[in-house]
């Protein structure tokens, strides 16, 4: 157990030096580079810029040297805690992340918390109550469920509370609240908005889960051992928990660490149609003003997130089932 | 099937009709018995003959402007008229152009006196069909006026007409990004299970760690590195290929595992024995035995490279104009401003829904259907 650790931290470390290497490419890539951006942008404004200055900035910022030594210098900042510099922000990169990271994190668990609190109980009543009308909504509902873009449904969420609510439902906080000091009101008025983010995150997941855990208890309830625990004398109910369903979560714990690469992934565009103050406006508009610290620090947080992820789930794999073994999978 | 075996005696003939039958035939037998996967490719066909015929099927051009006509409403159609009067010929209702009491702005409103009949096949703007033949002739339209099916946007362009060249874009992005990923996936997973040893573990490696990469921050870094001042179509083939690049590993881990148990069974070794290249043995020998696995996975992968390109373009990031795909459609229905006005611009998200719902339902039909000797 503790050798299989080891080697799954040393793994999961390897796989971290090489994102950080794509992310890296990743913000290298575009054409031209934060100075080409920042004189383009002066120069619209009615500001003129002369060659030299782009170069005294270019040498400032160390936008002249070779890959691998910008790579090193970056690479060896992140892993002492410094982000590097934000040129859209005039701030560290750390500094600005961090006032927006803890929404992502709890948008993000919210979700991920929702998609299981929902979709394990539904996909319990389906297989168990098969083809009955409750089973068939569930699956037409998660059938569209699955279907809907994510920004589409928070567009539509967006149009049918201006119509019918005339309240806005983007954003996290009440005007009142936007720039209030932490307290138990605006905890709660955070609540009160967050369901909204985290329905139309969660919907596909719970949609997807739903059908997983109904498919495979199917599978199980077929099975001689259910059989043999309901002539046991178990009453239905604790044989349905104890038994089955412990069996049919297992591809659903599997899939754990997917699931918050999925609601990671949508996490940003949906950020942006609802204007929500955390990381997703944050990254794009990185991407697009070419602030490349910025967008290399969210791509790496953003990955290491889900990695840590699927970690977690599979060590919740192993203790749920003993047998499977994880030597294969790295 | 099992009750033709049932009553042998009044059902001989399907029997022996069963017994002959090809893989291919049971295959379809099975689908066609499947009433939702039926349903589903029925609006595929319907969305590929949109695609086909989007020049002849919009009675304008996607980029025309009305404007006499802007920001307007659909239209409905309309066979009974105010005073409940049956006409043979839809007709439409005309607008004229008044000014708002309070806001002062021109509104086009409904005039019912003025009666418009849709015409059919009638001759209208000049277009180049599939870019080769010249023609005019388009589905309907109507003579001295203005058919606005599904409304107008901004600009004055019509909703209908541009929602039926996105569904040729849209789809067109689908088919061949789905179609590279499936070549390099065949290509990739094909080296790994077929050659094993180190060639598998590297490709291995490579898949998962780009599946372990959240996709959409990918796909928004890598299509924000496009330069800006690449063309449309351009941009349209990087797009197509950037979607492609991350789909390919689904592909490639089916393939592996597959060509990974077949290569220890008989007909392969004698196929080697029989001095087949390795070439020959993937493509004549194992390729075809899980063909109908792989049509499956296809058929599961386009909605996700659709709704991957609506995401991009959504954001201005994917495909821009001139070219207009579901997700350019959908890039003018951004705030919540132009939504509350113009809330018939979501229509194509609504046509994303249905595509994909469609290839979902297909790919379930597709799924049962793969195996034919399964109960």
């Amino acid at each position: 157990m503790l050798n299989l650790l080891t080697r799954r931290i040393i793994a999961t470390l390897v796989t971290l030096f090489l994102i950080s290497v794509v992310a890296f490419i990743l913000i290298q890539l575009p054409p031209g580079d934060f100075v080409d951006a920042y004189a383009g942008k002066k120069t619209q404004g009615g500001v003129i810029i002369t060659q030299e200055e782009l170069d005294v900035m270019r040498t400032r910022l160390g936008l002249d040297q070779s890959f691998s030594h910008q790579y090193l210098r970056w690479i060896g900042g992140v892993v002492k805690g410094d982000l590097g510099f934000s040129w859209e922000y005039h701030r560290p990169v750390a500094d600005v992340i961090a006032e927006r990271l803890p929404l992502t994190l709890m948008l993000a668990f919210s979700t991920l918390l929702f998609t299981y609190l929902i979709a394990v109980p539904l996909g319990i009543y389906s297989a168990v109550r098969q083809y009955s009308v409750g089973d068939h909504a569930a699956s037409v509902i998660g059938y569209i469920g699955l279907a809907t873009p994510n920004f589409l449904f928070a567009l539509i969420l967006m149009y049918l509370g201006q119509k019918w609510f005339g309240m806005s439902v983007g954003g996290l906080f009440s005007p009142e609240f936007e720039d209030a000091a932490w307290s138990l009101a605006r905890f709660v008025d955070l609540i009160s908005h967050l369901w909204v983010p985290v329905l139309v995150l969660g919907t596909a997941g719970t949609a997807f889960q739903m059908r997983t855990m109904r498919a495979t208890l199917l599978d199980e309830l077929n099975k001689m051992y259910v059989t043999a625990a309901r002539a046991g004398g178990i009453p239905e109910f604790r044989m349905l928990i104890k038994y089955p369903v412990r069996m049919a979560l297992n591809p659903i714990v599997a899939t754990l660490g997917w699931e918050l690469t999925n609601i990671i992934s949508g996490a940003p565009i949906v950020g942006i149609v609802l204007s929500l103050p955390d990381t997703g406006p944050l990254f794009i508009n990185a991407l697009l003003n070419q602030d490349m610290y910025l967008s290399g620090a969210m791509i790496l947080i953003y990955c290491t997130l889900v990695i840590i992820g699927t970690f977690i789930s599979d060590i919740l794999l192993m203790i749920l089932d003993p047998r499977i073994r994880l030597e294969g999978r790295i | 099937m099992s009750d033709q075996h049932n009553s042998p005696a009044s059902n001989d003939n399907k029997v022996r009709r069963l017994d002959i039958a090809t893989h291919w035939q049971l295959i379809w037998w099975r689908f066609r018995k499947h009433r939702m996967a039926m349903t589903g490719a029925a609006i595929l066909g319907v969305f590929l003959i949109i695609s086909l015929f989007a020049e002849f099927i919009a009675p304008y051009g996607s980029h025309t402007r009305n404007p006499r006509y802007l920001q307007g409403p659909p239209m409905g159609i309309h066979l009974f008229d105010d005073k409940g009067n049956f006409h043979l010929r839809p007709f439409i209702y005309g607008r004229i152009n008044k000014r708002d009491p309070v806001t002062f702005r021109l509104r086009a409103v409904v005039d019912t006196s003025q009666k418009i009949p849709l015409r059919f096949f009638p001759r209208g703007e000049t277009y180049k069909f599939w870019g080769l033949f010249k023609s005019d002739r388009h589905l309907f339209g109507v003579d001295n006026s203005f058919v606005n099916l599904l409304g107008t946007d901004q600009l004055g362009r019509d909703v209908f007409s541009r929602l039926m060249y996105a569904t040729r874009i849209s789809l067109s992005v689908g088919a061949i990004g789905v179609f590279m990923a499936f070549t390099v996936g065949i290509f990739m997973g094909g080296i790994a299970g077929y050659m094993g040893g180190i060639a598998d573990e590297v490709i291995m490696r490579l898949m998962e760690f780009i599946r372990s990469i959240p996709t959409l921050p990918l796909w928004l870094a890598l299509a924000a590195a496009l330069p800006r001042d690449w063309s449309a179509l351009k941009v349209y083939l990087a797009v197509t290929a950037i979607l492609a690049s991350i789909g390919w590993t689904h592909l490639g881990r089916r393939v592996r595992s597959k060509l990974l148990s077949l290569r220890e069974e008989d007909f392969i070794l004698s196929a080697r024995l029989a001095g087949c290249s390795d070439a020959r043995i993937i493509t004549r020998h194992m390729l075809p035995s899980f063909m109908s696995y792989l049509i499956v996975d296809l058929s599961v992968s386009f909605p996700y490279i659709i709704l991957a390109e609506t995401s991009l373009s959504f954001l201005g990031l994917g495909l821009r104009e001139p070219i207009v795909s579901w997700g350019v459609l959908l890039y003018s229905a951004q705030n919540i401003r132009t939504l509350a006005e113009m809330p018939w611009l979501l229509v194509s998200g609504l046509f994303v829904i249905i595509a994909v719902l469609a290839f979902n339902l297909m790919g379930d039909g597709l799924r049962d259907a793969a195996d034919p000797f399964a109960k």
